[in-house]
């Protein structure tokens, strides 16, 4: 028994002690679930920024958000050079192919004849791409990292934006819902 | 031999020609360039998040580097670029998180935490030193009582 006197802290600050200990717990939890590197865009639920970029397929066409007013819309950024993209592509085709959403393309930072190339080895789910070759468009946009993918709704304005690569969960659980309660709009 | 040496001396002031073209932009306007790498030490880059625009080598901080002189050029403010920024990538562009009701956490949280914990350590330390409590006499005699015989007890 030891000879010193062990004053016990009366039980009001040892329950707040602990009290704090689990907050910071599950502050420090919550923090585990979150990507670090997700940069959330400023731009939802505000007007996309308004372009004009020659078409990849034809380069006497332009392509702007401004055709779009009406419809609602899938913005995909891609390119050629992007590994991630060959990952989501099959998604877009497939959703292209079930007519559910529109999807237009934002060839970014890309060359020509690659972005076609790869468009014909991969398949196209997209009406058109616009092609950014200087990736000036990307920046007004918020582009980071490709790809990444706008919904635009009938009045020009983006209600979602998904960062990296689109998975089938993603396109049911966010983005047709979605789809869906824009297009009632 | 001669040939050879020709050749060397002309690849080499060929090379120099190379580099020269490269550091142009840089060399042109060097009030310019230092206005741009200063308001690039304050724009964090995107891709490799902890590094600020000036620092890194991403093509996407090459991109917006270039952005930042171009607008410059144009005549926009060190405020105005800020906000073209800020407007477009959010508040995380920044390589100083700005002082709002949403990050007083993160900036002072760690101060606070510092600071209670320090409290509650001075307290406990506080607690330890205090005197003992004193003792009646009848206590008292109880405990000489008690601890007499320790000698002979078996208790450890």
């Amino acid at each position: 028994m030891s000879a010193e006197t062990v004053q016990k802290a009366p039980a009001l600050s040892r329950f707040l002690l602990l009290g704090a200990f689990a907050a910071l717990v599950a502050l420090l939890a919550v923090g585990l679930t979150l990507n670090p590197r997700e940069v959330p865009s400023p731009l939802i639920d505000k007007p996309a920024p308004p372009f004009e970029l020659p078409q990849l397929h034809d380069r006497t066409k332009t392509f702007s958000p401004a055709d779009m007013r009406g419809q609602v819309w899938l913005f995909n950024v891609w390119a050629s050079w992007c590994a991630s993209c060959r990952d989501e592509h099959p998604v877009l085709v497939e959703l292209a192919r079930s007519g559910a959403v529109p999807i237009y393309g934002l060839n970014y930072k890309d060359q020509r004849d690659a972005g076609l190339a790869w468009l014909k080895q991969f398949g196209d789910p997209y009406r058109l791409s616009a092609f950014d070759a200087k990736g000036a468009v990307g920046i007004d946009y918020g582009v980071y990292g490709v790809p990444e993918t706008y919904l635009i709704d009938k009045r020009g304005v983006i209600r979602y934006k998904r960062i990296g690569v689109l998975t089938p969960e993603i396109v049911q659980t966010k983005v047709l819902p979605l789809v869906d309660k824009l297009q009632k709009e | 031999m001669r040939a050879l040496l020709i050749v060397c001396l002309w690849s080499l002031a060929a090379s120099q020609a190379a580099i020269a073209a490269e550091a142009a932009p840089a060399a042109a306007d060097p009030q310019l360039e230092a206005r741009v790498m200063a308001l690039s030490n304050e724009l964090r880059c995107l891709v490799c998040q902890n590094q600020s625009l000036a620092d890194s080598n991403a093509e996407l901080a090459v991109d917006l580097r270039n952005q930042v002189r171009e607008k410059m050029k144009q005549g926009m403010t060190e405020r105005e670029i800020v906000d073209y920024m800020v407007a477009r990538y959010g508040d995380f562009v920044l390589y100083r998180p700005p002082m709002k009701g949403s990050t007083l956490v993160l900036w002072f949280g760690p101060l606070i935490l510092l600071v209670v914990g320090l409290a509650v350590l001075f307290r406990r330390l506080a607690a330890r030193r205090a005197p003992e409590p004193e003792l009646t006499e009848s206590e008292r005699a109880r405990a000489a009582a008690l601890l007499a015989p320790e000698d002979r007890a078996d208790s450890r």
